[in-house]
């Protein structure tokens, strides 16, 4: 163990003194999830519609809609509402660019719905906002399909007055999950994008340095010491961890205390934080060992961490690419770590994300354990 | 033949090679072989070191010398043969083996980035020692090379010798009974040089068994007690320098300068260990068995003749001669 440890200890003293593992590894991450959160700064926002309400008919099953289905969309940030005195008003905002789109329920609009006649609930949209005024129509098609069904209930049961109206029962439940909790927001997808992006840059001096020590002629030195081949693996692959960690760490922090970034539950974000450098150290470490010397192994890497990169979602979110894509995106550990962090995010978020951490545990496990078996070849002097 | 004034290298003594008394055996290797694919690196290599003696393996480049010393240092796995360290079977995972070996690799084994004493405290540690064994052996080794003043400047800032002569010291941290040196003067201006070989023969002299490999003949003939020449992975011959120039048949040279016209004096001419005497161009070129051992009796017995001599050069048969002799090409080749 103490030997391990030296070896660990001289590799981060040798990292230290050459500060480009400062600049990969924190500057550089940092700076550029900050760039994209400036950039794209209030887009979050700007994709939350605001519809206005002209509720000219005041009645029971217009405050339904407004109070029951617009209500909640609106606690839950989903849209927001303005309130505009009528028909007329409501077209005008619209028009000015105040309103995404527009609900108009004209006066009547309850008699009619509960005496079984046609009722017409109005959506004005902007032709500028195609997808609020989507948004404001399909909310709009769910409401008159609720309102449908509470009719043929109580044909069925042969009437009933509007408080039983009010009590059937929605005929499926459903559960929405992706729109607050599994969802990072885009500050937050740039820092942790980045973030899992260079960190595989920052491990890969680990496992590496033993061909850059053969190169140096340093290895020989090594070899010869009363210490187990093993230790210098060890050795070499915990630098690279260590690295990765505090480097993951501090970018972490510094995306929350600067950006603004909200990660969930600190024990489930340390867990997948270290899984995930886990991950990158073992696949760096294996690809390390199809190299034969320190330059080829530092271009091959490259190439991996950024094709890895780009599958794995950290320019382009998945949900934005889908089809083969999305499916080859699963065998990146990028992938599962921005999962695991999106599972995270969140009130109702669970303590540990643990699939993605399994996931990104089972990449650590099967990379190290190749890569530990072609380890051999690289200890020749 | 080569031509060396007095000795070859006049600044370490030559190793008294008529008073060997047996001392502990060391190392020991026994039909060491190494094989690379189709190319058999090193192939049935065997020799002893004592403790105290200095073994040179001497060959040109590509000969085996680094493979050889690689397995012995448990660098690298052999294919064949057996190490044995104080009677001890050594190999690559034999910790204790190399607790017993002091490593000098040929390339500068350093951190350029760390200082002097950094390197040292990591190799030392490395080998075992205790924070404040290593403190104390640390400060000792950089006295031994010089290198108490630089001790804390970054290695990357020291000339070549200072490196190498770092590079030495980390070799010895650990008092090791056994040093291999590979070609440690590779690339070395010639002071520095003339330090690491005589600091070499001190820890001779200290009971430290020395491995040294070269390819320059005469570090081997000035340094070495017992040399191996090796040539494609094989020994080819082993002994002092003057059993293998034996192996020669050659003899000694000894010219004496008279600066006129002079015919052989009888008293030279009859000297027991003078095997052939003439006359050439004011020179008197005398051919013996062992010019150092002869030539105080040789100037006496010129001088008694009433023979001036003006200017003595001695002219020995040397080791690249045996190299040739052997191989049927020159060292450098």
């Amino acid at each position: 163990m103490g030997a391990l440890l030296l070896i660990t200890a001289k590799d981060l003293r040798l990292r230290v003194r050459d500060r480009s593992v400062f600049l990969l590894a924190i500057v550089v991450p940092f700076g550029l999830a900050a760039i994209f959160s400036l950039v794209f700064n209030g887009v979050d926002d700007q994709a939350r519609p605001t519809f206005a309400v002209a509720d000219e008919d005041r009645g029971q099953i217009a405050a339904t809609f407004t109070g029951q289905v617009l209500g909640p969309l609106e606690r839950q940030g989903v849209i927001a509402l303005r309130t505009a005195g009528g028909e007329r008003e409501a077209a005008a905002m619209v028009g000015r660019g105040d309103a995404d789109a527009a609900y108009v329920v004209p006066a009547g609009f309850t008699r009619a719905v509960l005496g079984g006649h046609a009722a017409e609930l109005r959506v004005i949209g902007n032709v500028d906002a195609p997808i609020g005024s989507f948004v404001a129509r399909s909310v709009a098609e769910a409401f008159v399909a609720d309102v449908r069904y509470v009719r043929v209930a109580l044909a069925t049961k042969g009437g009933g007055t509007p408080e039983e109206a009010l009590r059937v029962p929605a005929p499926v439940g459903i559960e929405d999950f992706a729109a607050e909790r599994r969802q990072l927001s885009l500050a937050e997808g740039f820092a942790a994008g980045m973030a899992v992006f260079f960190l595989f840059f920052t491990v890969q001096f680990g496992f590496s340095s033993i061909l850059d020590e053969r190169r140096d002629g340093t290895l020989a030195r090594l070899l010869a010491a009363p210490v187990p081949r093993a230790t210098i693996v060890f050795g070499k692959l915990l630098g690279g961890v260590v690295v990765g960690v505090v480097s993951m760490t501090v970018l972490m922090v510094a995306a929350d205390l600067l950006l603004g970034a909200e990660w969930g539950n600190p024990l489930g974000v340390g867990v997948l934080l270290v899984a995930g450098v886990l991950a990158a150290t073992g696949v760096m470490a294996l690809v390390a060992t199809v190299a034969t010397t320190a330059e080829q192994a530092g271009n091959v890497q490259a190439v991996v961490a950024v094709l890895l990169g780009v599958l794995g979602g950290v320019f382009i979110p998945i949900q934005q690419i889908g089809g083969v894509f999305a499916v080859l995106s699963l065998v990146t550990p990028h992938r599962w770590f921005m999962q695991g962090l999106a599972d995270l995010h969140g009130d109702a978020a669970p303590v540990l994300a643990v699939v993605p951490t399994l996931a990104l545990l089972g990449f650590a496990a099967v990379t190290t354990g190749v890569a530990l078996l072609r380890a051999g070849r690289m200890l020749r002097p | 033949m080569g031509t060396a004034g007095l000795g070859p290298l006049p600044c370490v003594p030559p190793p008294d090679q008529t008073a060997r008394v047996p001392r502990a055996e060391i190392l020991k290797c026994q039909n060491l072989r190494k094989t690379f694919g189709d190319l058999v690196a090193v192939d049935d290599v065997s020799f002893t070191i004592e403790a105290g003696e200095t073994y040179g393996l001497l060959g040109p480049n590509g000969a085996g010398k680094t493979t050889t010393i690689s397995m012995i240092a448990g660098i690298l796995e052999r294919d064949g043969g057996q190490v044995l360290i104080s009677g001890r079977p050594h190999g690559t995972t034999s910790r204790w083996g190399k607790k017993q070996i002091g490593y000098v690799p040929q390339d500068l084994a350093l951190y350029p980035d760390l200082s002097a004493r950094e390197n040292l405290r990591f190799f030392a540690r490395l080998h075992g020692l205790g924070r404040a064994e290593a403190r104390a052996r640390i400060d000792e080794v950089l006295r031994m090379i010089g290198l108490t003043e630089r001790a804390k400047d970054p290695v990357k800032e020291y000339s070549g010798g200072m490196k190498r002569r770092l590079n030495i010291g980390v070799g010895l941290l650990h008092r090791p009974p056994l040093l291999i040196l590979d070609e440690p003067t590779a690339g070395v201006d010639p002071q520095s040089r003339n330090a690491i070989l005589e600091s070499v023969a001190a820890l001779a002299g200290e009971g430290v068994a020395v491995l040294y490999t070269t390819h320059y003949m005469e570090e081997a003939e000035r340094l070495c007690d017992r040399i191996g020449i090796i040539d494609l992975g094989r020994i080819r011959a082993e002994g002092t320098r003057r059993e293998l120039v034996g192996l020669v048949g050659e003899l000694d040279r000894i010219s004496l300068t008279t600066g006129g016209a002079q015919a052989v004096p009888k008293e030279l001419e009859t000297l027991p260990e003078v095997r052939k005497a003439g006359s050439h161009e004011g020179r008197l070129e005398v051919m013996v068995e062992d010019a150092r051992k002869s030539l105080p009796r040789v100037l006496a017995a010129a001088t008694d003749a009433g023979v001036v001599v003006r200017a003595v050069e001695v002219h020995e048969p040397n080791l690249e001669s045996v190299f040739l002799h052997l191989t049927g090409k020159a060292l450098r080749d």
